[in-house]
């Protein structure tokens, strides 16, 4: 099957400060990422806050260009030019269901958005009938057609943008953090209609996460990444059942378990995450990592071996 | 299919009530404001009927009655119930018929001066950086000029006029237009419903219009009903100094201009006038005040 798209050393960088007198500082916020994502099935980029996920989003649903690395989407190699052809491929769903819907439209206006403006030889009958078909679909009731979204609850919120997100028939639907901002019990509410949604419209989903339990539930692939560059890749089942960077180890050690009676060993990091504007030479991880030695601070890791790539001189497994 | 999806979302079936209702609500909180609607009502209906309200033509003479005083002062008689002028027109009429010149004078200046500041605004918010610092240096400049001071030199070099008034005032007005405009736009342009709009394809156009510009109304709606009191003193100013309509237009900073020279032998020329300004602008401000408080959303319990 040919992946839907493919990521290739993508790159993001953004000058801040620099006044009158200073040098501008270069930001790194997404270095050298590659991947890519077969139709029906999810890859889950996972980090703490900073590590360049949401950057990573805007990338790839072409709200911001690379500043290096190459991004196929369907096929096509994407440029600015090419945005306007290709965005109908690509759509996202928001972490916060109450600021991505515009207050001032009725749900039907929202959904029906997308339709005017891409396919405008559609008529408005077509485009309220897509429109209710798609409403039934992620289990909204008719008579929330004429609604405003201040009237829904947050899980029904997500299920309008999740609507929205799909009303152009995208191959590949970025998620950027979809649950985080909804209750536990409205969680997997969302997370069982993205899952049924994938299979049947046979979705690729890009599902950023900072939540290890929620990707374990619908990840086929994990990218791991820490301060904008991945640290290691693969299944899931192998990376959450041997993990081989520290950082994914410790990563794990901090999800909650359901067991209460298995033993616990939470490994804590100590220190910060190091600034973004003085990324160290090495292994970015090592000022944190126990298993830190010279080489880490002196030469950077690359992204291999086996079972799956890792960029660490002393994996774990 | 026994999946989330078909399990039919539940809503609670309480309905919020309309928008209108809710502002109402609101709004009818501060009785100040509910009081300056009613003047302002008032006011506007007098304006809208001037001709079948006013017992004269406003600017018909009635020689032998000039500086007739009140009906309540000796003197007085119920034929002309608010008095004459210096030239014996029937000050009930043209106070009436003042109504309406300020009243065409606030709508024209609000609608003119929010419609190119909101433009502006709207095209400063969005625009690279360097077009925005231009425009915004630029309402500075106009800014820093006190704004009667302005108008007037407008006025002077457009010549005296009501038309060439409003033009000078609605100029004037306009920064504050294009600031509040220019800063809700930079503040609802980052939210994620303009981005997904732009991930769905939407062009500039449409982002501005009708993604953005309705989620920034309210502000502007408020700074309107407040430009309007602003527009009509100013006209009047100008009316005053001699810049703004001229005589015999029933204009109500014209009338009192007209009538400086009586303001020891007849208090009325001069007075009533200034009355109809004070209450008009005083009703306009107060509705506003409850304006703001009922479109902030800020301010809203619920």
């Amino acid at each position: 099957m040919n992946p839907v798209v493919i990521a290739e050393d993508l790159t993001r960088e953004y000058h801040v400060g620099g006044g009158l007198f200073s040098q501008p500082g270069i930001v790194r916020a997404v270095a050298g990422t590659s991947f890519s994502i077969e139709p029906g099935k999810t890859l889950a980029v996972v980090g703490e806050s900073g590590c360049g996920k949401s950057t990573l989003a805007r990338m790839v649903t072409m709200i911001e260009e690379p500043t290096s690395g190459t991004l196929t989407i369907g096929g096509k190699t994407v440029t600015r030019d090419r945005w306007r052809e290709l965005r109908a491929d690509v759509q996202i769903v928001f972490q916060d269901p109450y600021g991505s819907l515009n207050l001032r439209q009725r749900v039907g206006a929202i959904l029906e958005e997308p339709l005017k403006i891409n396919r405008p030889d559609l008529s408005a009958g077509d485009r309220a009938a897509k429109a209710r078909e798609m409403m039934r679909l992620v289990g909204l009731r008719k008579e929330h057609y004429d609604r405003y979204p201040h009237m829904f609850s947050g899980g029904q919120r997500q299920r309008i943008a999740v609507a929205r997100a799909l009303m152009l028939e995208p191959k590949l639907l970025v998620l950027d953090e979809p649950v985080s901002a909804l209750d536990l019990s409205i969680q997997s509410q969302i997370l069982n209609l993205l899952l049924d949604l994938q299979e049947r419209m046979d979705l690729a989903y890009l599902f950023i996460s900072h939540d290890l339990s929620v990707v374990k539930h619908v990840a086929d692939d994990i990218v791991v990444m820490y301060l904008g560059r991945p640290v290691e890749t693969g299944p899931k089942d192998q990376v959450f059942a041997a993990p081989r960077h520290p950082y994914t180890k410790a990563l794990l050690s901090a999800t909650p378990s359901a067991d209460p009676r298995r033993a616990k060993q939470r490994i804590k990091l100590a220190g910060e995450l190091p600034s973004p504007l003085a990324v160290p030479p090495g292994c970015p991880f090592a000022p944190r990592c126990w298993k830190a030695q010279d080489k880490c601070t002196a030469e950077r890791p690359q992204l291999e071996g086996t079972p799956h790539p890792a960029a660490c001189f002393f994996p774990e497994n | 299919m026994a999946d989330a999806s078909s399990q039919i979302a539940r809503t609670v079936p309480t309905r919020r009530p309309s928008r209108f209702k809710e502002f109402w609500r609101y709004f009818s909180e501060n009785r100040g404001a509910v009081i300056g609607f009613w003047v302002f009502l008032a006011v506007f209906l007098v304006a809208v009927f001037a001709d079948l309200l006013a017992p004269y033509d406003p600017a018909a003479q009635f020689r032998q009655h000039a500086l007739q005083p009140p009906f309540w002062q000796s003197g007085g008689t119920w034929e002309f119930p608010l008095g004459t002028d210096a030239l014996g027109r029937d000050m009930l009429s043209r106070l009436i018929h003042g109504a309406r010149f300020s009243f065409f004078v606030g709508v024209v200046v609000v609608v003119v001066a929010a419609t190119g500041g909101i433009l502006i605004g709207l095209i400063a918010g969005f625009a690279p950086k360097w077009l925005d610092t231009i425009i915004m240096r630029l309402m500075d400049i106009i800014l820093a000029f006190p704004s009667l001071l302005l108008a007037l030199a407008l006025v002077a070099i457009l010549g005296p006029s009501l038309l060439n008034a409003m033009i000078a005032i609605a100029l004037v007005l306009q920064p504050h237009y294009v600031r509040l405009t220019r800063a809700s736009v930079i503040n609802e342009r980052t939210k994620d419903y303009v981005i997904s709009a732009q991930v769905a394809g939407a062009g500039l156009p449409r982002l501005m219009f009708k993604t953005v510009l309705p989620n920034c109304l309210a502000p502007i709606i408020v700074q309107a009903a407040l430009s309007f009191s602003t527009a009509i003193l100013d006209a009047a100013a100008l009316g005053f100094l001699g810049m703004g309509a001229q005589p015999p237009t029933p204009e109500w900073g014209t009338m009192l201009a007209d009538a400086r020279e009586f303001v020891l032998r007849a208090w009325w020329v001069i007075t009533l006038p200034g009355l109809a300004i004070l209450v008009t602008v005083l009703s306009i401000n107060l509705m506003g005040d409850g304006l703001r408080d009922a479109l902030d959303p800020k301010l809203k319990r619920s």
